[in-house]
């Protein structure tokens, strides 16, 4: 079996990268729009080391899983788009702490 | 290979750090837009092209454009074309087009066939195929009810019930 080019460390450590400057935006930035952003990167880094895993031992597994993570974003992304709509309808703003009470 | 993994990563890695620091939406949505691009061209490399065609097709190209409709409704108004005049300025757009350039040119390195050295092993689309609708046809079944659920709710909850009442 011909053993992956790139060893598997590397892509995981890609993966953490990215996934570490996702959960950063998630915590700093306070904009709804680019907290919906972080998101979406620390999900593509979890496909990212899914890929990777599934390449090392070539099989088909972590492409599956990742096909899961992209309907998962896909849903995630609709409701959590529509969400802002809302927030921005109802407040004028897009900041997420302005929702901060349960009562409106 | 390994060298092309290295640039693929270092364009990924700024991108994404230049997405989540800027101050516009739109500026972070250009380079968001590269990094998942970025992260296509390391799944070419690992050896998953159809993973990296859905990453393209979905992530940079559906999901980033659902993004871009949100924020462009957000700031509708009678300041919408000075802003967008803002925008189209080249400071605005030159930093992701640097960067897609790199990976434009890694691509066509890649396809031009020179890199003979050692290549991932390819698990081809056939064998992806045999497993998601073999083992896995129940995960597929929970994901096109996710999907379902994300579509009903996403209605519901766009519709605006106040004006149509």
């Amino acid at each position: 079996m011909n053993v992956a080019a790139i060893p598997m460390p590397y892509g995981l450590m890609l993966a953490t990268v990215l996934f570490a400057l996702g959960l950063v935006g998630v915590l700093v930035r306070r904009n709804v729009v680019f907290v919906l952003m972080s998101i979406e990167v620390m999900l593509n880094a979890a496909g990212l080391a899914f890929v990777t895993a599934g390449s090392r031992w070539s099989q088909a597994d972590g492409q599956v899983m990742f096909l899961m993570i992209l309907a998962t974003a896909g849903a995630e992304v609709s409701v959590g788009l529509a969400l802002v709509l809302q927030l921005y309808r109802h407040f004028r703003t897009l900041d997420v702490d302005s929702a901060s009470n349960m009562r409106g | 290979m390994m060298i092309l993994f290295s640039v693929a990563a270092a364009v990924a890695i700024v991108s994404t750090v230049m997405s989540i620091t800027r101050l516009d939406a739109v500026h972070a949505l250009l380079y968001l837009i590269v990094s998942l691009l970025s992260v296509a061209v390391i799944f070419y490399l690992l050896g998953a092209p159809f993973v990296a065609l859905l990453e393209v097709i979905i992530y940079a190209g559906a999901i980033m454009v659902l993004f871009i409709f949100t924020v462009m409704m957000l700031n509708l108004g009678k300041v919408t074309w000075e802003q967008e005049s803002r925008w189209l300025k080249p400071k605005m757009w030159i930093g992701p087009a640097i960067l897609a350039a790199i990976l434009i040119m890694e691509m066509a390195y890649v396809l031009s066939g020179l890199n003979a050295e050692g290549t991932a092993t390819v698990v081809s689309p056939k064998s992806f195929a045999r497993s998601l609708f073999g083992p896995y046809l129940l995960a597929v079944e929970l994901a096109s009810i996710l999907l379902m659920s994300g579509l009903v709710g996403a209605f519901h909850l766009g519709s605006d019930w106040k004006e149509r009442k």
